[in-house]
């Protein structure tokens, strides 16, 4: 069964602006999905009208085979969200709020307690139970909504950019958390900027951009698309200009440091003992950046060109 | 198992708006009985004795009535007002929007929870008008529906304020500048058999006026106005605005995109 399933999602704002263009897209009832994008793409639109936030132009959307538009409540109760902007009662203990939003799912309030321990002990916040939620930190003003969107246990978890200004210990251990919950059986859609964090934790990915959906794989078959990967390798000795590496693009970025492009069809073994065969020690070898992030940057980009090609 | 989700949610806004009105009772139930014990204390016993007579009673007797519904239309006004304003400012109200609870039954949860307030300082109100004077008491089932009644108008009409405003100068304009006057010319303070004949019929347009009357003729048996129409109109006004607030959050007016 499918989690969630959008047919020809369109959304055009008040003032004009379209932001969902006829979005298609499927969700596999216990993936990890990464919804990519970038500022103003549309993810937010989406997340906002699967929750009904936003009001949709036009098309259709299920979760869990339950049509937002016939039934709305059976959906509603599917869902748990965590949304980008901290929206909980600050003048609210944590405790009052986990409960209250138990409440409004029809959970009453002794399984609600129950709950309540499990989420606040899962995600650490079990000493922060009677502390008002604003006088909370950041990453735990996070940790509070993800207890939150899961205190009617949802079958589907939208976590909207969850781990936005968290350290990097705190990101860690709710990736984990994130992971468990996933394992357990719970669907979750994932957005975030931190596109490492999606490379680790997502299945299956989609990239939207200006309100279409221009990639949409599982995360492996996209990365093999990748063509090209650019590695640093650290020099033992300064040298004055890039070493003659024929078949690679090498560029010397300080007296200790090159830049090597190696495509799918080359590999590491070759640069190695070309640099030895030169004399030059590696001491240290790391990729210039995270995959994902430049596939993104490169989908992003060619889509952008095609546009003002076909225009 | 709808219905027990839904009885639980509804429960849920209600306890939720409560225990707000409890949490910052200087702010709800404090300020209410300070202003009625100084009008009791200038109007009632300082002033209200040299005037004399009004409608059959004395001056204090009559207004009495009139304060304590004034206390109720305007706590129950302001309570869902800012209650429901300030959950959109904060955004928690996504909370209540995401969740399967319907419309109707969020709407009613508010005002239940204005209804709430509106009774509490209306009692608070009523003891301290009972250290001035004595309440005679006509018909307690018209005191309990028309008090019961006129909160629930108001508690409406606040939860209509919050759901158009966009900022905090919008949800003190129409207290400030539609809610007092309409109250102060609603006949709390006086009989409009006092007023020139145009003033009379011009009153008859302020909805309060019926509730006021209804509500003292609850306690002294003297109304200025017919108590049947009184309450055909708090009926109807209750069920035009609840069905209005029901179109406006399932429009999203206000609270979607």
């Amino acid at each position: 069964m499918q989690a969630l399933t959008f047919r020809q999602l369109t959304k055009t704002y008040k003032n004009g602006v379209q932001a969902l263009k006829g979005i298609d897209l499927e969700v596999a009832e216990g993936d990890f999905f990464a919804l990519l994008g970038p500022n103003g793409a549309g993810k937010t639109t989406s997340i906002g009208i699967v929750t009904s936030l936003v009001n949709k132009t036009g098309g259709k959307v299920e979760v869990f085979g339950h049509d937002l538009d016939t039934e709305l409540a059976a959906a509603k109760t599917c869902i748990g969200v965590v949304p980008q902007e901290i929206n909980f009662n600050q003048f609210e203990t944590v405790s009052t709020i986990l409960v209250n939003q138990a409440g409004f799912y029809g959970i009453p309030r002794r399984q609600a307690h129950e709950r309540l321990d499990k989420y606040l002990n899962a995600l650490q916040l079990w000493d922060k139970r009677n502390a008002v939620s604003r006088t909370l930190s950041g990453g735990m003003k996070r940790r509070l909504m993800i207890a939150r969107a899961l205190m009617h246990e949802p079958r589907l978890l939208i976590l909207d950019e969850p781990t936005a200004g968290v350290d990097i210990e705190v990101r860690r251990s709710m990736w984990t958390f994130m992971k468990d919950i996933n394992t357990a059986g719970t669907t979750i859609i994932l957005t975030t900027h931190y596109l490492e964090e999606a490379e680790s934790l997502c299945r299956n990915v989609a990239i939207i951009d200006q309100g279409r959906i221009i990639e949409n794989d599982r995360m492996s078959r996209v990365l093999r698309k990748l063509q090209t990967e650019v590695f640093v390798f650290n020099l033992r000795n300064p040298v004055a200009s890039a070493p003659d590496l024929p078949g690679y693009q090498v560029t010397l970025s300080d007296d200790h440091t090159l830049e090597v492009e190696v495509s799918k069809d080359q590999n590491l073994n070759d640069i190695f003992s070309r640099l030895s065969a030169q004399g030059l020690e590696v001491l240290s070898m790391r990729n210039k950046s995270n995959r994902l992030e430049e596939l993104f940057m490169r989908l992003v980009n060619q889509d952008a060109r095609s546009k003002a090609v076909g225009a | 198992m709808f219905v027990k989700t839904n009885l639980v949610g509804v429960n849920t806004i209600v306890i939720r708006e409560f225990n707000r009105i409890i949490r910052i009772w200087a702010q709800t139930i404090v300020p209410p009985a300070i202003t009625a014990t100084l009008y009791f204390v200038i109007f009632g016993s300082l002033i209200g004795g040299r005037i004399g007579d009004m409608g059959g009673y004395s001056y204090i007797q009559y207004i009495a009535p009139g304060l304590i519904m004034m206390s109720v239309i305007t706590n129950s006004y302001g309570n869902v007002v800012s209650s429901f304003f300030g959950a959109k400012f904060g955004k928690h109200i996504e909370e209540l929007l995401v969740s399967p609870l319907p419309n109707w039954l969020i709407v009613a949860g508010y005002t239940v929870g204005g209804v709430a307030r509106g009774l509490i300082v209306g009692g608070v109100v009523t003891v301290i008008t009972l250290v001035f004077t004595r309440l005679h008491i006509h018909n307690v089932l018209v005191v309990l529906s028309a008090v019961l009644l006129s909160s629930v108008v108001f508690a409406l009409a606040g939860m209509i304020n919050a759901i158009f405003a966009k900022n905090f100068d919008q949800i003190t304009f129409i207290p400030t500048f539609v809610l007092t006057p309409l109250t102060y010319l609603g006949g709390v303070f006086y009989t409009i058999t006092l007023l020139p004949d145009w003033a009379q019929h011009v009153s008859h347009a302020n909805p309060i006026l019926y509730m006021v009357n209804a509500f003292r003729f609850g306690f002294l048996g003297a109304s200025d106005v017919n108590v049947g129409l009184a309450y055909a109109i708090m009926i109807g006004a209750a069920i035009v605005l609840y069905a209005a607030c029901v179109w406006l959050l399932q429009r999203g007016v206000g609270t979607r995109e």
